[in-house]
């Protein structure tokens, strides 16, 4: 029983984990109907702009994370106008070929700079700390924090979606981008400032990525599949279906791992597998669609 | 001076042309109607006035300054809004957030809020939290016309706002363009109800495959001209 507890617990929190993956991506499909296949490098690159940060600017980890905020933004502004923009049309193929080799680049250059060494952001420590829940229970600091950031993520993005006149104008050019455009809405910096977010996200999940485990130039790529998966279980452009879609990927992980240590990823795939046979649209797919 | 002055416009589909030479002119406060059967080329030449569709810059002169040709967005600020074909509201947003988003490049200086469109049209504000969609075919094109007037435009556009819509409704949908003109806000009205265009408006050109074959007051026109300007026989 214990054990069967333990098991959904560390799973929903790492199910956080991934919802912080899915959520930059979700909102980027959500308003420009992209595709982001270097979403996953992308976060990879985060890690290791924090790791700079603190190794070559000798900056304390918190310092650089938070530093890396506006960082991302402004690299997600740029590489939408400079890179993603010129290829968004109607044909979806081109702006799906540009981030497969935008992919490719990041980690070649992730590789040049730092080498296929593992790396690590060191918190001093609070990355060891647990918290007892009695009953021969416990559930890491890291994780618990994981969590929390991911709700916080999600609450704050929905707010800017559906309490603010920018979050009105996102999901007004999601619907129609030429009738927006009709009513003075600058498709193309509204885009910008929506990558800007989306890779700010992606900075928050690098720094708890990053913490818990080692990460090395070539795992994005999975990154992006674990977010993916979460996306597509919890339903198309909700972002606390994503939520939802991560926490059932955790769930299933953890408990494929229990059973046997190889079965994690295995054990994952199949029940977004099951899921994708059972509700093709997601667990909480949007009305409006 | 003219507010709007349109010369010698073409329009393009890819290699398909749609406009041929298309011109007319428009002063503040003056009230257009732009008639002409399916397929004449109506939409194309308010989209081609709104950006949607290029243009040569100095075929569409708008307040003195060439316009043709900039993106949607910017001529929307120089106060030309439009009433989309259709409608065309957006699904995720509520009645009240449609017109919101009306005002989101422009707020102008003017007497349009949403507490005045809320007293121009009623029953908006009663459903003002629905989704923009969930609403009668006349009450969308309500908010259409509502969100279009939150920019407080010079000049409003709108793209056949009777379509599909019964007599009752289309009257009080009509019933409104006074309360507009009063602002002296001017108005094309594309149309394909003769009639009603006529009743409202100053002045009417008629476009046939693309061509301006009619141009005058209401008036002055005999329903021979108009016939042929019409259909062309
Ligand atoms: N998106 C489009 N692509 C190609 N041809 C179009 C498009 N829209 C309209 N047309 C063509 O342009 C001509 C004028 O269309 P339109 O301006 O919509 O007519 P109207 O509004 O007067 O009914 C028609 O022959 C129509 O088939
Ligand atoms: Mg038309």
């Amino acid at each position: 029983m214990t054990t069967l507890v333990d098991i959904v617990l560390q799973g929903v929190l790492l199910g956080g984990l991934y919802a912080l993956f899915a959520a930059g991506l979700s909102l980027i499909f959500g308003v420009m109907r992209l595709v982001n296949l270097a979403h996953g490098d992308l976060i990879v690159l985060a890690a290791f702009l924090m790791l700079a940060l603190t190794r070559v600017l000798g900056l304390p980890l918190p310092v650089a994370a938070l530093l890396c905020l506006p960082l991302m933004f402004a690299i997600g502004y740029a590489l939408q106008r400079l890179v993603l923009d010129p290829v968004l049309g109607k044909d979806i193929l081109p702006p799906l070929l540009t981030t497969f080799g935008l992919s490719i680049i990041i980690q070649n250059g992730l590789l040049e700079g730092f080498s296929a060494d593992s790396q690590r952001l060191s918190g001093g420590g609070v990355e060891t700390l647990s918290l007892p829940l009695g009953g021969g229970l416990a559930i890491g600091l890291m994780p618990l924090l994981t969590f929390l950031a991911a709700i916080l993520v999600i609450v704050a993005l929905n707010r800017l979606f559906y309490a603010t006149a920018l979050g009105r104008a996102f999901r007004a050019v999601s619907d129609d981008p030429e009738i927006a455009r009709l009513m003075g809405i600058d498709n193309r910096r509204l885009f910008a400032v929506a990558m800007g977010l989306a890779l700010s996200v992606c900075a928050v999940a690098a720094f708890f990525l990053g913490m818990r485990s080692n990460f090395d130039p070539t795992i994005g790529p999975a990154r992006l599949l674990f977010a993916f998966e979460a996306v597509i279980i919890g339903g198309l452009g909700s972002l606390w279906g994503t939520l939802a879609g991560g926490v059932v990927l955790g769930v299933a992980q953890t408990a494929g791992a229990a059973l046997n240590p190889e079965w994690q990823l295995l054990a994952g795939h199949l029940v977004f597998l099951a899921i994708l046979v059972a509700r093709p649209r997601g667990l909480f797919p949007r009305a409006t669609d | 001076m003219a507010l709007l002055e349109i010369s010698a416009l073409d329009a393009f589909y890819g290699d398909f042309q749609a406009l041929f030479g298309a011109s007319l002119r428009l002063d503040t406060g003056e009230a257009l109607a732009v008639i002409g059967s399916n397929g004449a080329g109506k939409s194309t030449l308010l989209k081609a006035l709104t950006g949607l569709l290029p243009a040569r810059a100095d075929a569409i002169r708008f307040d003195g300054a060439a316009i043709g040709g900039l993106p949607a967005s910017e001529i929307m600020k120089r106060g030309i809004a439009m009433v989309p074909e259709g409608r065309r509201l957006f699904p995720s947003l509520s009645v009240e957030e449609n017109l919101l988003i009306g005002g989101w490049g422009r707020t102008g200086t003017g007497h349009w809020s949403l507490e005045s469109l809320y007293r121009l049209f009623p029953v908006l504000k009663e459903r003002r939290h629905s989704p923009g969609t969930a609403l009668s075919g006349g009450q969308q094109q309500m908010v259409a016309i509502g969100r279009a007037l939150m920019s407080n435009p010079a000049l409003l556009l709108c793209d056949e706002i009777s379509l599909g819509l019964a007599p009752v409704v289309v009257r009080d949908i009509y019933g409104a363009l006074p309360a507009i003109r009063a602002e002296g806000t001017a108005v094309v009205l594309v149309e394909q109800d003769i009639v009603q265009a006529l009743a409202v408006c100053d002045r009417v050109i008629c476009l046939q495959e693309g061509r301006v074959t009619l141009e005058g007051e209401p008036a002055d026109l005999t329903r021979d001209a108009i016939q042929r300007a019409y259909f062309g026989r």
